[in-house]
Formats: structure tokens, sequence, C-alpha cells
């Protein structure tokens, strides 16, 4: 089998702000665009319909805004992934280009699609995260860089520590982060659990 | 003693715990559909890898199916080669396949329970955030995304944090007129969007011990709403005498050795929790939301809040909601116009959502300019409604009676909102753009009250219009 380990410790790159609570993942990756058997090419459809009128015109989106043009590293705040399991969403926002998120909270699902996709999602308080976003507007070439060994962001030369669920973390530092070949090396327990589970056995005993 | 079933089920699943600190559980229970799947299992092709436990996973169609026509092949090219795909990846791997071509299509979490897949102290998992609404059986359930659909079907495991437990007691009784959509519209209105982030939430008390399946169903689906993951009911009688007879449930001396086991695993009644909230039924009056997200919620008796009197960490939202839909400050929810009535979803599209529906609609006319439709769960459901009837009631009210799917729930069909329609839906997201017109609009509600709006074409108080609280058959 081929085996992905793919060690994810250290994102560096400019940012772009995605501003606003409970952004959620119809919002990041409208339905309609859903309708695919890849994830492939998805990254054109990040933030559809914030971005393009139903005609197709540009709307002023950050996505849109040659200013962040490049970014890799999204500010964003509260809740940000909330609604449908779809990873779609993330995966449309790692192929237009984003490879850690940065936000005050996320929804449950989405920062455990972000993580098996080799995303950190990392969470810094609301005070510090609008004083990163004001100097990222202000500066769109600030650069930013998510370390996570160290648990640290240093937004050009202020460091902050950040936090992120410690098996979310250590699964990305120690390339564990894409899960099926570290539960599969498991099968032996897995059959063992299994032995023990009674509805397995159609209650027979 | 003093276990909660969360903790008891999570721990009987437990394989082992991994370098990373999460534990490995067990999935009894996979259950598939057509738009987050076929990724998954190109993902195991490109490895080699085989799916460990077919005989656990089974598969239906709901997000893409037409309700108008189910004809094959789909109009749609797109909707078709989906429907192509979980065709052969289901038939390649040996998983059952509940299609358009058997009588048990519908959306996935009403054919679980319907089948008697869903059972008390289960985990299940589906590659759908709803999955939530199997925890109404005493049954842990995690709504996943395609990366774990691939672990689950490689390995019928996956790799999780065990969440803290919140109780939630609900006491006294649900007013006629007052439906489980509404006791869980309130819970998520009082704790937030994303006051379940890192819960479980465990619903609990005399009011969530008297509803039914179907009601337990309903407040267990939007769980997520609320930000929690699982969401699950303690079972009890009302549940064994739901699932027995059903097409995989134990049966026999099977199934006495299986109520023993699901009594086993319930709450005990000194359990201990990381958190308590208590809601009282008695209270509740109908809810409908106003805004964006299944938190704005108020009473129909309510006014839509003033900004001003929102905490601080509301308002932005609240603002943004304002502007979406339209609405001001401080008026009343009751006597807003809508375009389009939905009766359906994995929410509310079981059929004794249906029947109260139709106890509304029995005899009245859809109100001019509106369209009005109800797509049924599944066909289990459609079937049913047309043994007692129910097609009938509807279309003479000027409803339309469509096929099963999840429809505009979330518009991955033809059955959308157009440009800056209104919608009162017995659906589970208000979310901008959600029922497929980026400019749409959503007033989430119980089934009776959507039947109500659509027969006054406005917000209305179905208390004012219920007729005597009898069957229609």
């Amino acid at each position: 089998m081929q085996e992905i380990k793919h060690a994810i410790s250290h994102v560096e790159g400019t940012a772009v702000v995605v501003a606003g609570n409970d952004i959620d993942t119809d919002q990041i990756i409208p339905a309609r665009f859903m309708k695919v058997v890849t994830f492939d090419g998805l990254g054109e459809y990040a933030f559809y319909d914030l971005r393009f009128t139903e005609g197709g015109e540009q709307k002023p989106h950050p996505f849109n805004d040659e200013r962040f043009a490049g970014a890799s590293i999204m500010v964003v705040n509260r809740n940000f992934g909330c609604g449908s399991s779809r990873e779609h969403a993330p995966q449309a926002l790692m192929r237009s280009g984003i490879k850690a998120v940065v936000g005050e909270s996320f929804a449950e699902i989405f920062a455990g699609n972000c993580t098996a996709m080799g995303v950190p999602a990392v969470i810094l308080p609301h005070e510090t995260i609008v004083e990163i976003q004001k100097r990222i507007e202000s500066d769109p070439s600030t650069m930013l860089s998510v370390d996570l060994p160290s648990s640290t962001i240093t937004v050009g030369d202020t460091e902050y520590t950040f936090d992120m669920p410690p098996a979310y973390r250590s699964a990305l530092i120690a390339g564990n982060w894409d899960s099926t070949s570290v539960l599969l090396s498991n099968v032996g327990l897995i059959e063992e659990r299994a032995s023990h589970i009674p509805y397995l056995s159609g209650f027979a005993g | 003693m003093k276990r909660n079933l969360f903790n008891t089920v999570w721990d009987m699943h437990k394989v082992t715990t991994l370098d990373s600190g999460q534990d490995q559980l067990f999935i009894g229970l996979h259950l598939i559909h057509e738009v987050t799947s076929p990724q998954a299992f190109q993902m195991l092709e490109e490895r080699g890898l085989k799916v460990l436990r077919p005989d656990r996973t089974f598969a239906t169609v709901d997000h893409i199916v037409p309700t108008a026509s189910q004809e094959r092949p789909f109009k749609d090219r797109l909707a078709e080669e989906m429907m192509q795909a979980i065709e052969r990846n289901t038939e390649k791997h040996g998983i059952e396949f509940f299609g358009l071509h058997t009588d048990h299509q519908g959306i996935v979490h009403i054919i679980g329970p319907e089948l008697g897949l869903t059972q008390p102290g289960m985990t299940i998992a589906c590659g759908d955030s709803h999955t939530s609404t199997h925890g109404a059986f005493g049954a842990i359930g995690f709504g996943i995304g395609t990366s774990q659909i691939r672990d689950v079907l490689a390995t019928q495991t996956m790799a999780l944090s065990r969440p803290k437990v919140r109780k939630i007691d609900v006491s006294g009784r649900l007013r006629p007129g007052v439906y489980a959509k509404d006791i869980i519209l309130k819970i998520i209105a009082e704790l937030g969007v994303n006051g379940g982030i890192g819960y479980a939430y465990e619903y609990n008390g005399e009011a969530i011990h008297a509803l039914s399946m179907e009601e337990r169903m309903t407040i267990c689906n939007m769980s997520i709403e609320g930000g929690a993951r699982v969401g699950y009911v303690n079972p009890d009688q009302t549940t064994f005498d739901y699932i027995e007879g059903r097409q995989y449930a134990p049966a026999g001396e099977a199934f006495d050795e299986a109520v023993t086991f699901w009594k086993s695993i319930a709450s005990d009644a000194d359990a201990e929790y990381d958190d308590v909230f208590n809601l009282d039924a008695d209270q509740l009056a109908p809810m409908v939301t106003w805004g964006i997200t299944p938190g704005q919620a108020i009473s129909v008796e309510d006014r839509i809040p003033s900004l001003r009197e929102l905490p601080d960490e509301q308002r932005e939202t609240a603002e943004k909601a304002l502007a979406h839909m339209g609405f001001a400050e401080r008026e009343p929810i009751r006597g807003k116009k809508i375009d389009v009535a939905f009766l359906g979803s994995c929410t509310n599209g079981r059929i004794s959502d249906l029947r109260e529906a139709a106890r509304i609609v029995k005899g009245q006319k859809v109100a001019k300019g509106v369209r009005a439709f109800v797509v049924p769960g599944s066909k289990q459901v459609s079937i049913q409604a047309e043994r007692e009837g129910l097609p009938e009631i509807f279309r003479e009210a000027g409803f339309d009676w469509r096929g099963a799917g999840c429809s505009m729930c979330l518009a991955m069909n033809p059955d959308k909102l157009n440009d800056r329609e209104i919608s009162a839906s017995s659906s589970n997201r208000n979310f901008v753009g959600r029922q497929g017109s980026p400019m749409g609009r959503t007033l989430l509600m119980s089934p009776a009250m959507v039947a109500a709006a659509a027969i006054t074409g406005e917000v209305s108080d179905v208390r004012e219009l219920a007729p005597s609280p009898e069957p229609v058959v």
C-alpha cells in the first residue's frame, strides 16, 4: 500500500483576512459545486457566491483582492467552517493556495477535515486575531509564520503562542495526519475489539 | 455506576489510544451516499486498499436525486455521473445499495432507522453532518469528511478525540402546536451555534422521553447546528418498540438479548456530566428563525431583536442577517410574507411530520402566489403516506407531491429558491444561499408551522389555525 507520510511543522507566507463570525461551509463552497466525483478543480469555487454575482461579475472579497494574491495563510474569526461536514470546503481552500488557517475558533468537523488534509487550523484569542487582521489589512506583504513544534505564530516581528488540539498538532508534526495507514497498522486490535461488540455477532451470545 | 451512555459506548468501541493521543474507535455502522463518497473510494483505489467490512456498510442516494422525475439517465449530466459512481463503487466492493430501484431509497438518516440498521449502543459514521440523527436511538453518530470516510472504509475505525458530555434536561411537556423542532431551535438559540463545540449532547428529561422516536430524531438531527457533533437520547421502551420487527433488527431470542444489552448502556440515574443545561418545555412556543444561522430563532410571538440588546459577540452576524433578510430590528416575525413552503429533509421529512402538516392543510388552500411542495424523506415514508391518503390532502390544497430525497434543504437537485424568494422550511439550515439562490432567504420552523405559513402566505402561529388535534385518518 502506498503510504502517505509527510510531516508538516512549519507554514510560512503572506496572509489573507476573511473576517466575520459563523462563516459556514455553504459559503465556503456552495452545494451546487459539489456535483463532482473528484476534488480537483474545486479551488476556483472557494467563496464563489461571495466573490461573484449571479452574472459572474466580481464582487469585493478578499479572495478577489490583488493585494492578497498568493496568500497561503488565512486569518478568520469565530466558528469558522460551521454547518455541513463537506470536506469540499477545506479542499477548495487548499486548492486555492491556503496551507494554514488561523482563527478564533473552528467548527469541529471542519478542523478535523483540515487536519486530515495536512492543513493546520490554529487558534488565537479574539483580540489577537483582530490585531493580526488589522496588521495584514494595512500591510498585505506582512509575512506570517506558523510553527507547530513551538506552538507559535510570528506576524512580522511579533510572536504569539497559539492553541490547537494536541492530537492534531502531534499528528501533523509526526506526518501521521493521513491516518489510514496508522489505523490499518492495528488491524489485529480492530478484529479483537470487534469480537467483543455484542451487536456484531447478532446478539448470538 | 455514574456512567453516561456516551462514555460507555465509546469505551466499548475503543480499539486503542494512538500516539497522537486520539482514540481509534471501531465504527459499527457506516452509511454512505453519492456526494461525499466517490473521492473516498478513489483514494482507496489509489492505495490499493479494500473495504474492510462491506457487511457493516450501507449506501443510498439522496442529495442529488431529482424529486419531480427520477427517470434515468438524469437530465443533469453531473448528477447522473455521481449516480453511476456510487452504483459502480457499491457493486465493486460488495456494499448493499438502496438505490432508486428499491423501495428503501431515501435520505440516509431516514432509511437507517427505518430499516432497523440504527440500533442503541452503536457507533455510526456517515459523510454528512446530520449523522447525529441516529443518536435518537442511543447510538453515537458522527458526521465525517471524505478523508475519514476513506479511513472507515479501509479500517472500519477512525481517529477521534473524546468530547465532553453536556446533559440537556428538558422538563415538563410540550403544549399543543409546539413540537420537537421548537425544543431544538430553542436549545440552539440559548446555547449558541458554537456552544456545543467539543461536546456531545445528551437530551434527557420528562419532555424528551415523552417524544416519539421520530421527534427524538428531529432533536438529535440538529445537534450539529448547535456545534455539537454528537447528540443522543438514552434508549427506553419507545426505542425498543420502534426497532422490533424491522428488517435488520434482531428477532426472537436475539431481540430479548438485545434489549437487555440496550438497557445496560443507558446513562445511570446518577451519571456524571461535564455540564448540564435545563429547559422547561411547558414554556415553549413555536419557534421561527429570522436570520442566517439556526441560532437566530425566536418565538413566533416575539419581535426580531434589536442589535443593541444582543451580546457583543452576536451583533456582527445579526447585522449581516438583517441586511440579507431585508428585515428591520424590532419587527414582529409573524406576518412576514413567504414565497415558498418546503416540507421535507432529514430533520422533518418523516411520516409523523407529514401527518401533522396534513392535519393543518386538510380542506384549506395554499395562499395565492406561494409555491408549496412536499418531499417525503424516503420511499417508505412516501408509501406509508399514500396508504393514509396524505398526497391527496396536500394536492387538493395546492401542494406538489414529490419523490424522496434531500431536495431544497440544500438544493443540489433542481429544487431551488429563485432570486430573493423567501421560504418557510422544515429543514435545518438557513445559511445564506443554502436553498439554491445566493440571495434566497430561509425561515426555519416546524412542519406544522410550514403548513400554516403555506395556507396564510405568511408566518403564522399554528396554534391559532390548528383544528382539534385528531389524526387525519
